[in-house]
């Protein structure tokens, strides 16, 4: 069970928290001019990196704000958090 | 057999106290501080179990955790029973009462030995070779298998002791109380970090503190006593919490541990009532310092199984720590200087030692003088090929080994004994280690694994790190400790160190004998008997993963988890592939490290508090009136209200007759509420509804469908415009959290720009709602200022009313098909409101009814249940539900997956009405509906997702989803079932009142 930094709240455990999936899936603007695979792509298409990943946490029994999680899945760290909206870190 | 094995006194046993327990029925004596094993052993009960496959006798070979052998049941046939108990952790205490486990009738005569002489026929993996044909008997097989096997026997009645959880938030967490635990809590305790040190003993200090050679000294004190003063001066510090008798069980990610502290097992059964047997410790630490030590390493000969075969540690651990002699013609069999500490103890305290048999050839060091000097007979460069004796060792043979080591030599001496101290070297405990996520690497000098990459901010250091000699510890550690705690000074620093142990070792994994492998029984996992022999036959079939070798030859996967067999498993698999041992890895060391009880795990998480249930505040009048409840997510509701002895049938017939032909009153206050405000509250509800709501007028309601991206129905329920800028929306009970935490996902991420504030009100209102074609007249005496004319408030409307002084919003909105209102109020007047409704609809005989008859109302109005006629494949057109999706909106979420490839399908399963041929079959949900039973296979159509007999339609009804169901109106399909086949008629899904007469009657 690890720690999280809320970027609102602070740190705190996990068992507070709920994971969203992968971040900076933007939702298409105008969905109806999508192909079938265009809109496949958003609706099913996800990354699982062994690695550093960027995911969609929501601090459900605190704050209930989501924002964005920097994990290496391969051992659980976290590298980074930071509000949605915000730009991802680059390093 | 009895005799009294008990040596000089230690300080470690209370002999003015003794202590009565019983094992296997006959009653002994042992002293305050004994372990049952260490009490047994000192009336020469070295017999205590039986191995698992092949029953051979076995004996107490360790004095700790490790323990493979010596696993009991105590207080059999009682509440209080435990299987799998160590019988080197369990202390002692009056009226004990322990037995064996594995045997049939008894210990000393096991039906099961059997297995020993066909033993060549039960090779690694027979029973998955064997009982694998014919296929239609393994039940017979498994029932005999299941008996014979099994370790122990579970309690059958409810535990009668406490269990409880608790979170410690710690700077410094410190595991293992010995020399270097207790070194590194002093140094972070007094440097101000809140420390905690753990140890499973209920004593601290390790293995030095039961040392009393004059060849390990610090400060020119025995390493003892010099110990002794540390751990008196660190029982001072203030910030430093010291737990005994508390074992770590699992070192998780982010310095996350859990242990398990051990209150009671101690005392005897009479003094344990109502206090708190055990508690898990959640502990979060800023920094861990593991000390957790090492395990001796036996060695891998043929028969070094017998009982009064232990560890040599253990030999020595029995005598300095119990003052116990294991033996009166005592054996050591060594590769490495420590058995000759041990020789020295025993020495010491007039224990005799027949001789020691080194694998090494040339030694020289200041134990193994100092044994020579008193005569002791060392065979230099020999080993044991074979044991004698069957429930207790009495001979060894032993013969001169090569020089490369694989082959025995010369001549065979037999030399008598009646105990074996075995030593292989030690391997460090970095369990914890590994768990935590740590990679390893492999020390070759003296094969070992040591911890190499921390995934956290902790460390490691003694021989849980690999530094197994006195003086490699007192150099090593506050170094380490300096760094890893930034401190500026660190007491140990000075420390003057004599200490005479020689690191040479001769390390082979398994030793040759003068037999071919097939015909010896060198065992390495001890309680699983597996031996050197099941791993080369695993290698020979083809086996080269570690973890695939330990799971068809078990080594390793008892309850003792391969502590002591391990190693040599890996060394001969990485002999015999001839690989490297580091390259090959070990197998995955899992939480937890010791066994823990269920109740530890469970806390106080039992009874009625195993899981948390939710009422509504109407809840009581539910209970007095006799209501059956039924779970619908968290919450309890009343389901149905029988009377006079009703079943469940009857009582939802009345029941849903007199919703129709009088008055019904149901407890709708589990529905999710959800109050919604902004000026963008109209646009964002247009944006999660598949339907419109721009002109939804103030004071109307509307009924909703939400979808998933996917186009999938997600959920429904009725939203009403309370004002310009403000909805209140209502979810499914078991909807409610997760529709909220998909709106703010929406609101949060995709649309931010939108002013909409959402709050969850479920809690904060009674609803009550009353149906039928008398609902007006009840409901107008409740709420008399109100106007009820059908103009004024007319159906899917709401009003804001009051009662008395009590604000309440009313809504005219139904759901099942009748004229009817839901009276919505704060919570604590709910009871209140639903017993004045009780009162003014005497005369109109108002019947409470439940959930089972809302549903059997709604399906007769064919209106649907998210999560029972649906379930996540279905869109709102395959529930025939065409008309809520609206054609003008530009989007809504699911839209786009409406008219996807696979969504416009005309085959996709679609909601129908079923209506059987007799109308008094009633279909049992989730049957399967096919159209033609001949074809072979038998295709699924699909499935019956409501089923009900109907008291107002005096038939049966029900609900299905059919492949293609929309286009077979009339036509006629089957339900088979396991006696009948059922003829059911595809039907409109709307069986009463399609024209809604009834909702504005």
């Amino acid at each position: 069970m690890f720690v999280i930094n809320c970027p609102y709240c602070g740190e705190r455990e996990q068992s507070e928290f709920k994971a969203g999936g992968e971040a900076h899936i933007v939702r298409p603007k105008q969905p109806t001019e999508l192909s079938d695979d265009q809109w496949a792509e958003y609706l099913f298409m996800r990354k699982n990196i062994k690695g550093i990943q960027f995911e969609r946490w929501v601090h459900t029994h605190g704050c209930r704000k989501w924002f964005n999680v920097v994990r290496d899945t391969s051992n659980d760290m976290i590298k980074a958090v930071y509000k949605m909206g915000e730009k991802p870190p680059t390093k | 057999m009895t005799k009294n094995l008990r040596v000089k006194t230690s300080r470690f046993i209370d002999e003015t106290y003794k202590v009565s327990f019983k094992f296997n029925g006959t009653t002994y004596y042992g002293y305050k501080g004994d372990t049952l094993a260490s009490a047994l052993l000192a009336n020469n009960v070295h017999l205590v179990g039986r191995s698992f496959k092949y029953h051979r006798p076995r004996g107490i070979m360790t004095a700790g955790s490790e323990e493979p052998n010596a696993i009991v049941q105590l207080h059999k046939n009682t509440s209080r029973t435990e299987p799998n108990v160590r019988a080197t952790e369990i202390e002692i205490y009056e009226g004990l009462e322990a037995s064996s486990q594995n045997c049939w009738p008894s210990v000393n005569f096991d039906i099961g030995g059997i297995n020993n002489f066909l033993s060549p026929i039960l090779p690694a993996g027979f029973y998955y070779k064997t009982f694998m044909w014919p296929a239609s008997f393994w039940e017979k097989y498994e029932y005999f298998i299941r008996k014979s096997a099994g370790l122990g026997k579970s309690p059958k009645e409810p535990d009668p002791d406490i269990y409880e959880h608790k979170y410690i938030h710690c700077d410094v967490l410190v595991i293992g109380a010995g020399i270097s635990g207790v070194m590194a809590a002093k140094s972070s305790a007094k440097n101000g970090y809140k420390t905690l040190l753990v140890d499973e003993k209920p004593y601290l200090g390790g293995s030095t503190i039961y040392q009393n050679s004059e060849h390990f000294k610090i400060n020119n004190q025995i390493s003892s006593s010099w110990l002794e003063k540390e751990i008196n001066e660190i029982k001072k510090i203030k910030n430093l919490e010291i737990k005994t008798r508390t074992s770590v069980a699992a070192f998780h990610g982010y310095n996350f541990l859990l242990a398990r502290e051990n209150l009671t097992d101690h005392l005897p059964l009479e003094q344990r009532n109502n206090k708190t047997r055990h508690r898990l410790l959640k502990i979060r630490a800023k920094k861990v310092i593991t000390a957790t030590g090492s395990l001796e390493r036996p060695l891998i000969f043929n028969n070094n199984d017998r009982p009064g075969i232990l560890l040599s540690s253990a030999i020595e651990k029995y005598a300095n720590l119990y003052g116990v002699a294991c033996g009166e013609k005592n054996v050591l069999f060594t590769n490495n200087d420590s058995a000759y500490e041990t020789a020295i103890s025993l020495n010491q305290k007039g224990i005799n030692i027949e001789a020691i048999i080194d694998n090494r050839e040339e030694i020289d060091s200041k134990l193994i003088n100092e044994i020579e000097k008193n005569n002791i007979k060392i065979h230099k460069g020999y080993t044991i090929v074979d044991t004698f004796g069957y429930k207790r060792i009495n001979k060894v043979s032993i013969m001169k080994l090569s020089k490369d080591g694989q082959k025995v030599i010369g001549s065979k001496t037999s030399i008598d004994c009646d105990c074996l101290g075995i030593s292989g070297g030690w391997t460090p405990a970095v369990h914890l280690f590994t768990q935590s996520g740590g990679k390893l690497k492999f020390r070759d000098e003296d094969q070992v694994f040591i911890p190499n990459i921390y995934p956290s901010n902790q460390i490691s250091i003694g021989s849980c790190n690999g530094e197994f000699t006195l003086d490699e510890i007192l150099l090593t550690i506050p170094k380490t400790l300096k760094e890893f705690l930034n401190l500026k000074d660190i007491d140990f620093e000075d420390l003057e160190i004599e200490s005479s142990f020689n690191k040479s070792k001769r390390n082979i994994w398994l030793l040759p004998s003068d037999k071919v492998i097939g015909k010896t029984k060198p065992f390495i996992d001890y309680q699983n008997d597996a031996t050197a022999k099941d791993i080369k036959l695993a290698l020979r079939e083809g086996f080269r993963s570690i973890e695939h070798v330990k799971r068809y030859t078990t080594t390793g996967m008892g309850t003792d988890q391969g502590k002591l067999g391990n190693m040599h498993a890996l060394g001969i698999i990485s002999e015999t592939v001839g690989s490297k041992m580091g390259e090959l890895g070990t197998t995955t060391f899992r939480p937890p490290y010791t066994p823990l009880t269920f109740g530890t795990i469970v806390g106080r998480n039992v009874g009625e508090y195993f899981d948390i249930f939710r009422k509504t505040p109407i809840h009581d009048w539910h209970v007095q009136n006799k209501a059956e409840f039924e779970n619908v997510g968290q919450w309890k509701r009343a389901w149905y209200y029988p009377k006079d002895g009703e079943n469940m049938h009857d009582a939802v017939q009345r029941e849903s007759k007199a919703a129709r032909d009088s008055a019904g009153i149901l407890d709708a206050s589990t529905l999710g509420k959800i109050d919604i405000q902004g000026t963008d509250a109209s646009e964002f509800l247009n944006r999660v509804y598949t339907n419109a709501w721009s002109k939804l007028a103030i004071g109307k309601c509307r009924y909703g469908l939400m979808l998933n991206e996917d186009g999938m129905v997600y959920d429904d329920g009725v939203t009403t415009r309370l004002d310009e800028n403000h909805y209140i929306m209502t979810t499914t009970t078991g909807g409610a959290a997760t529709v909220l935490g998909k709106l703010e996902d929406y609101l949060q991420t995709e649309w931010p720009e939108l002013d909409v504030y959402l709050t969850s009100v479920t809690d904060h209102y009674a609803t009550v709602s009353v149906c039928g074609p008398n609902s007006k007249k009840i409901v107008s005496q409740v709420i008399p200022d109100l106007d009820f004319s059908d103009e004024s408030f007319p159906h899917m409307s709401f009003k804001n009313a009051k009662i008395g002084k009590i604000k309440c919003r009313v809504m005219r909105i139904s759901f099942t098909g009748e004229h009817s209102y839901e009276i919505n109020i704060q919570a604590n007047y709910g009871k209140s409101v639903w017993e004045k409704c009780m009162e003014v609809g005497k005369e109109f005989k108002i019947t409470p009814y439940g959930t089972e008859t809302m549903h059997l109302l709604r399906a007769e109005k064919g209106f649907i249940i998210v999560g029972q006629d649906t379930d996540a494949t279905m869109t709102p057109i395959d529930l025939q539900m065409d008309w809520i999706v609206s054609k003008k909106k530009y989007d809504f979420i699911g839209k786009r997956s409406l008219y996807r490839s696979d969504t416009i399908r005309e085959d996709r399963k679609q909601l129908v009405g079923l209506l059987t041929e007799n109308p008094d079959e009633i279909l049992e949900e989730g049957a399967q509906i096919v159209a033609d039973i001949k074809k072979s296979p038998v295709e699924m159509l699909g499935h019956v997702t409501s089923s009900y007999y109907s008291p107002n339609l005096k038939k049966s009804i029900a609900l299905g989803v059919v492949k293609g169901g929309k286009n077979m109106m009339g036509q006629k399909l089957i339900i088979p079932m396991e006696d009948k086949q059922i003829s059911v008629t595809v039907a409109d899904p709307v069986f009463l009142d399609k024209e809604n007469k009834r909702l504005n009657a």
